[in-house]
């Protein structure tokens, strides 16, 4: 095994583009596992953790672009304000020794259906940023996730950085497990107010061989709100509503039975969740845009 | 290939590591520093907690090559010479160890909370010490510990 070590973009791209076998290690917390229990004996590892640009974000517009490599522990700290939704899903990412190491990049590049960052990223119009020596591209995350474990990068490709809007509009995530930490969602759910787009933001984890947008029920819910005027003046959700909600999430759902929980199970849990984050959400609209 | 790191405050250098190779074999089985246990191996444990450069981490999901021209903190590095560390000074003090396997990285985490937040809440102490597995369930002493250290301070 080879193990690569590029102190700079430039020089990991063209580490990657002669060896398209090597595999991206950043916070380690997949790759290293797959080493230790011997199910992966890649021909060479490229260590991302030198590289400065990966572990950077910054404000561009009404955007913000969040280095492959910048650890949760970090998107906590110092991004709530700014992606209230991203930073509540890595809060819920394994445990402090976890999240001072994993990085949304590894959750792209892993595309676990069970990723945390993924309902979010669905939800915020997230766009990911991947480069290789040819160039670089745009994939929306809702283009992204192609199968499960299987993602739209080519083999010469790395994942560079996530861009999303600031939020201007409560987000809300959550996730079920069987304790607060350390777990693999058995199920996830992602919310997102545009309410200058009249529109809202729906995504399920944990539930399907990819995560995915709730589309019927992001246009249930969005037709609902613009038809009653509630973007300019909220009233409290229809109980109706909020369960018209949660149904069309769990239907978008297409879960399998596993160790972690049955189908049957997760289908209900979404419908709960979707309840709950939304009523969250809406609670905190204020009724116009910031 | 050759790993070239700074433990404890000490150069180290190790020959021969394997590319494959985690920080937690490179310190327990080439750099003779088994503070740091082994147990899960997929950082759900938490027993082999270090610090890398001041963070703490799973030091079975660090691949030995990342920790190159690094700096790495262990359990045997908090004490002072012959002095225990306040910390470890409470866990005795609080009867916070049974079989003591997931003592040093407890000890770290808690070290590292208290560095950050000096009189920490329960919610807090809980939270911060979530990624280490006591299977003694000896977590209440466990805490105490942590007040205790914090009481100290």
């Amino acid at each position: 095994m080879d193990f690569l070590r590029p102190d700079s973009l430039a020089e990991a791209l063209a580490l990657k583009a002669q060896r398209p076998d090597a595999v991206p290690i950043a916070g380690g917390t997949d790759v290293m596992v797959e080493l230790n229990f011997d199910h992966r004996r890649p021909a060479a590892l490229l260590d991302l953790t030198r590289v400065e640009d990966l572990r950077t974000w910054d404000v561009d517009g009404d955007s913000v672009r969040v280095g492959a490599g910048v650890p949760y522990t970090r998107i906590i700290e110092e991004l709530g304000d700014r992606l209230p939704g991203l930073a509540m899903a890595s809060r819920t990412v394994g445990s402090p020794q976890i999240r001072n190491r994993g990085t949304v990049g590894g959750n792209l590049g892993a595309a676990s259906p069970a990723g945390d960052a993924h309902p979010v990223l669905l939800v915020a119009d997230a766009v990911v940023e991947v480069a290789s020596t040819r160039g670089t591209r745009r994939i929306a995350a809702t283009d992204f996730y192609l199968g499960v474990k299987h993602n739209a990068l080519e083999p010469d490709e790395l994942i560079t950085s996530v861009r999303l809007p600031a939020a201007r509009a409560p987000q809300q995530f959550a996730k079920v497990g069987t304790r607060n930490a350390m777990v693999i969602a058995v199920c996830s759910f992602a919310v997102a107010l545009h309410p200058e787009q009249r529109r809202v933001g729906a995504a399920v984890g944990s539930a399907a061989p990819t995560p995915l947008r709730a589309s019927a029920a992001e246009e249930f819910l969005s037709g609902e709100l613009t038809a009653t005027g509630q973007w300019e003046s909220p009233r409290p959700l229809l109980d109706s509503v909020k369960r018209r909600f949660g149904e069309l999430v769990a239907e978008a759902a297409s879960p399998i039975d596993d160790v972690r929980g049955s189908a049957a199970y997760r289908k209900h849990a979404l419908s709960v969740l979707a309840r709950r984050t939304l009523g969250w959400a809406w609670q905190d609209y204020p009724g116009k845009v910031a | 290939m050759r790993v070239d790191v700074t433990v404890n405050g000490e150069r180290r250098v190790a020959d021969d590591v394997w590319e494959g190779e985690s920080l937690l074999f490179l310190l327990r089985e080439r750099l003779g520093l088994p503070g740091s246990k082994n147990a899960c191996e997929q950082g759900e444990c938490g027993s082999c907690t270090v610090y890398l450069d001041g963070v703490p981490v799973c030091s079975c999901l660090v691949a030995a090559g990342q920790a190159h021209d690094r700096e790495v903190r262990t359990v045997e590095g908090l004490a002072d010479g012959e002095r225990l560390d306040p910390v470890q000074e409470a866990f005795i003090e609080a009867g916070a160890v049974q079989c003591g396997f997931c003592t040093p990285g407890l000890v770290v985490a808690a070290h590292d909370l208290l560095a950050r937040v000096p009189h920490p809440g329960d919610p807090e102490i809980r939270e911060a010490l979530a990624g280490n597995l006591c299977r003694c369930t000896g977590y209440e002493k466990i805490l105490d510990a942590v007040r205790l250290a914090a009481s100290k301070r």
